[in-house]
């Protein structure tokens, strides 16, 4: 007998004949992917090198010459590095303090970190300048400088740490905490003074947690779009906003490709990296029975000093989101600030029709793409395909691919037969439901891995066929990770910005695209309110789910939800 | 009717070597008969479980026949099969509580409501579960839940009922009143029964029949009394508790049992050999530790022998040992090395100049009496307690 590469998939190609409905799934799933993820991505390689004369280098030479457009592309890469060294100290430095110590006000510490999370990003660059802008609380008013160099490096850092940090503390947390306590008591055991065992145990051991931490924040501060736009001003050009002006300023559809192309590689790079080769390293120390944290291994003095920091920070945060509810009710922010509910009054009025829109668009992606997320997640983990590792690679794929990129991949895909759908409902909720994918498939993949299989094979034993299995008993039991999976891409969906830009029209707007505008217009004051209110439809949102998933299953969707 | 596996071989992809592959199950063949309890015993790895798995449906053979009552089930699934399994981490379904677990077999048949209440509720009567029925699977115990997974079982009435290693999670003292529990639940029934594991005094207890299995082959087929006393092979016999091995050459046949003279130069009757035998041939003759009997050749020289466990140093004073064996030379002498005291029994390891020490169990010691480390015995055994496997196969 000559095993070989092609048997097996002669065999699982007979296999998947032999299961019609299996076979229907999956061709339109790979489909699928392969026109809403791929063919954009495709569309503007093939723009980039679209020249006047055919095939050609010609446009990246042209970008290559541009001092400024060369420009954009350190700065984005410097910033996201910044950002993800920074961002990824300050979130390990956070969750070891949670996770190792007792310091008091652990769980609200936990949420304030936690709410950058779920709120628009570009909300950290909106409070830095109504806090040290040119009417800012702070600079103006307090201490009565003006024109304080804000705009440009400093600022946008600022701004991105205080945004992407808590994914970082997040990520680090759930690393700490995978690390049993016992390992240190151990060290301790053996004669290891308290540094030598954060040195010699601890960090080595969440050194992989940080170096993904790390790439994800790099990959997130590369696609981002709002903070950049609102605060890296012209001095300090921002890749993904440079493509972005290309675009609709100037109408340049290959040089925004290109743009688009050189923004693209750095951070499927970055993915690549953390999937393959950071996620590889990572550590299993979880053994025997679960073992409640040590207090003893962080000295009193490192303690108070790390919970300074963390107050630090905290009182950051909170400084950030109480600005942007003041400035909701103050009358004309820095100058005025009477209270008023005039903001509201507009966005209730003139700006309704975006809170619907994002609603309605939010409201039917968010479900579709959990449950899209939910059958990939299944069948990845569970079933034996041809084309299985390129359906994982392909919908994970947009999780690296930043906004700017798939927005413009969108306007160029479907603005021309067979698929016309620029300006419609359509091609908002279809990069919605792609976008967000990721988010499904992964709390589906990690509850399916925690499904003993022996479950499903009992009720097939029992003499239940595929679909009743899967309806009957797979399926109740991923409804919990598939709710806490639907918080997240709920979230993510509400606050896009950066390729939802692209694609909005006067029939459909979104509430962070007026925020945007409002804020380039100078009017803080309606941005602000926007913004309580987009903050307070998706806290509003995530109460209700989870208060639906604790009355059906109790303990067990508590538990999930943990963020 | 039954089952029976036909030349059954599984062949897998190699994990570690990509592009080889692995022989998991070679060429098994056994006709399992209606109502009969058989028992897949052997190492981990060794194909018991992929063996399972294949009469259950989870797996297809690469090559070979599976007959379920009669009617080859080659290439039914699963579901198609009148088999039940009792799963090793029970797969309780965790969203369904107990009385909708055992009655989701009947559920899926179709029956009305008021039948698979009054079904259900039968069952759990049987097995002890009655007041637990509207429990979650989280609020119940080891063995409770070991007990749903056997009711959701037996509920379909299923030709044929499948364990895979069902009490391995399961704590000793539990495991022991477990495996009475489903041979009693078995014979009640009257169910074909298939198990897999790799506890022996598991597969002791419950089987009319053992199937030793390793590396994929079936090594012997039988009884637990012919598993352990009459093995077939050195690999059965060393798998299956302890062992002592003696060599030797047949001298003579006869009609109950051989004599063999072994390479010290003593000669005695052995009552069973696993094959038929020549004289003249090599033999590896089989005794287990508890057939070995022990008697005081002469005591240990002072100073070396004082026992060093404190609690035993009344109790384990010398009774006299019996000297039913002073007649005639012992089959070995030697010196007690290590004694172990287990409390029911007492095992010792003795130098008899040997590769390796001869192992004997005394039962009863308190009455039969202690030797000390360094004591001189003599070593002899019954041939009825003796087995005697060929060399060289």
């Amino acid at each position: 007998m000559v095993p070989s590469r092609s048997s097996r998939w002669a065999r699982e190609i007979r296999f998947l004949l032999g299961d019609p409905l299996l076979f229907v799934v999956v061709f339109l799933v790979l489909s699928s992917l392969v026109v809403f993820i791929l063919y954009p991505l495709a569309r503007v390689v093939a723009t980039s090198f679209d020249t006047p004369k055919g095939f050609g280098f010609s446009i990246f030479l042209e970008v290559l010459k541009s001092k400024y457009l060369l420009q954009g592309f350190w700065n984005s890469i410097m910033m996201s590095t910044l950002t993800a060294i920074g961002g990824s100290l300050l979130g390990y430095l956070f969750a070891y303090t949670i996770s190792r110590t007792n310091i008091p006000f652990k769980k609200l510490f936990h949420i304030i970190a936690i709410i950058p999370v779920v709120s628009p990003p570009f909300i950290g660059a909106m409070s830095i300048i109504m806090l040290f802008g040119n009417n800012g609380l702070i600079t103006y008013s307090l201490l009565g400088i003006n024109n304080y160099p804000l705009y440009g490096f400093r600022g946008l850092l600022f701004a991105q740490l205080i945004t992407f940090f808590p994914i970082a503390y997040i990520t680090l947390r759930g690393v700490l905490e995978s690390i049993s306590p016992t390992l240190e008591d151990a060290a301790m055991d053996l004669g290891g003074s308290r540094w030598q065992v954060f040195r010699k145990v601890t960090l080595p051991l969440s050194i992989p947690g940080i170096a993904s931490a790390m790439l994800v924040l790099f990959i997130e501060t590369m696609a981002d779009f709002g903070n950049p736009l609102i605060l890296a001003g012209s001095q300090f050009p921002i890749l993904s906003v440079q493509a972005y002006l290309q675009i609709t300023g100037m109408f340049d559809l290959p040089t925004g490709s290109a743009l688009a192309l050189l923004l693209l590689v750095p951070s499927v790079t970055a993915y690549i990296l953390q999937k393959y080769w950071v996620s590889r390293k990572q550590y299993i120390t979880i053994t025997g029975k679960p073992t409640t944290s040590v207090i003893k291994s962080v000295h009193p003095v490192a303690k108070w000093g790390l919970f300074g920091l963390c107050l630090f920070v905290v009182m950051l945060i909170l400084l950030v989101y109480l600005t942007i509810l003041w400035g909701a009710f103050a009358n004309v922010w820095g100058t005025d600030n009477t209270l008023t509910l005039k903001h509201f009054q507009y966005v209730f009025g003139v700006g309704f029709r975006a809170v619907l829109d994002t609603l309605t668009i939010s409201g039917i992606s968010t479900p579709l793409s959990g449950i899209l997320g939910m059958v990939i997640a299944f069948l990845v983990v569970r079933k034996q395909f041809p084309g299985k590792h390129f359906m994982e690679f392909t919908s994970m794929l947009s999780f690296a691919v930043p906004g700017t990129v798939i927005g413009i991949g969108y306007i160029l895909a479907f603005n021309s037969p067979p698929l016309v759908l620029t300006g419609t409902l359509a091609i908002l909720l279809l990069n919605f439901i792609y976008r967000y994918i990721p988010v499904g498939i992964q709390s589906g993949i990690a509850i399916l891995r925690q499904i003993d299989p022996a479950i499903e094979e009992a009720a097939i034993d029992l003499g239940a066929d595929a679909k009743k299995t899967f309806f009957r008993v797979t399926l109740p039991l991923m409804v919990p990770a598939f709710f806490s999976g639907l918080i997240f891409a709920f979230v993510r969906a509400m606050t896009a910005i950066s390729a939802a830009i692209f694609l909005v029209s006067s029939h459909w707007n979104l509430m962070t695209v007026q925020i945007m505008s409002q804020v380039e217009s100078g009017r803080l004051g309606a941005a602000s309110a926007f913004s309580v209110i987009l903050v307070g439809l998706i806290l509003l949102a995530i109460f209700v789910i989870r208060a639906i998933l604790l009355y059906r299953y109790g303990r067990l969707g508590g538990k999930l939800l943990n963020i | 009717m039954g089952v029976k596996l036909v030349n059954i071989t599984k062949v897998f992809p190699d994990p570690h070597h990509p592009g080889k592959e692995v022989v998991a199950v070679h060429n098994v063949s056994i006709d399992v008969k209606e109502g009969e309890f058989v028992t897949f015993l052997g190492p981990s790895g060794c194909g018991k479980t992929t063996t399972l798995r294949i009469i259950s449906g989870f797996e297809y053979p690469t090559e070979g026949e599976v007959w379920i009552s009669g009617k080859l089930v080659n290439n039914d699934p699963p579901n198609k099969r009148d088999t039940s399994m009792v799963f090793q981490s029970y797969a309780i379904f965790p969203h369904l509580s107990v009385s909708q677990n055992i009655g989701f077999g009947l559920e899926l048949k179709g029956l009305p409501k008021e039948t698979i209440r009054t079904e259900t509720e039968r069952i759990m009567v049987v097995m002890n579960l009655t007041n637990l029925a509207n429990r979650r699977p989280d609020q119940l115990s080891g063995g409770q839940q070991q007990r749903v997974a056997l009711a959701r079982a037996i509920i379909n009435k299923p030709s044929v009922l499948l364990f895979d290693e069902p009490l391995s999670n399961l704590d000793a003292k539990l495991r022991e009143q477990m495996r009475l529990e489903i041979r009693r639940i078995q014979k009640t029934f009257g169910i074909t029964s298939i198990y897999v594991t790799h506890d022996q005094g598991e597969a002791m207890t419950v089987s009319d029949r053992i199937v030793v299995m390793n590396e994929g082959n079936i090594m012997q087929i039988g009884t637990p009394f012919e598993i352990y006393s009459r093995p077939a092979n050195r690999f059965v016999a060393d798998f299956i508790g302890r062992v002592n091995f003696f060599e030797g050459t047949v001298t003579q046949v006869r009609e109950q049992g051989i004599s063999v003279r072994f390479t010290h130069g003593v000669e005695r009757e052995v009552a069973s050999c696993a094959q038929t035998v020549r004289s003249g041939d090599q033999v590896l003759v089989v005794v287990r530790p508890e057939s070995l009997k022990l008697f005081l050749k002469g005591p240990a020289p002072m100073g070396t022998g004082s026992n060093s466990r404190g609690v035993s140093e009344r109790i384990l004073q010398r009774v006299p040992v019996q000297s039913n064996a002073s007649s005639g030379q012992p089959f070995l002498e030697g010196r007690i090395d290590k004694v172990v005291y287990l409390g029911s029994v007492c095992e010792y390891e003795i130098d008899t100049g040997g590769e390796k020490p001869v192992l004997a169990v005394t039962h009863n010691p308190i009455e039969e009496g202690f030797f000390q480390p360094g004591d001189l015995v003599g070593i002899d055994f019954a041939s009825l307690s003796a087995h005697a496997l060929p060399q060289g196969n």
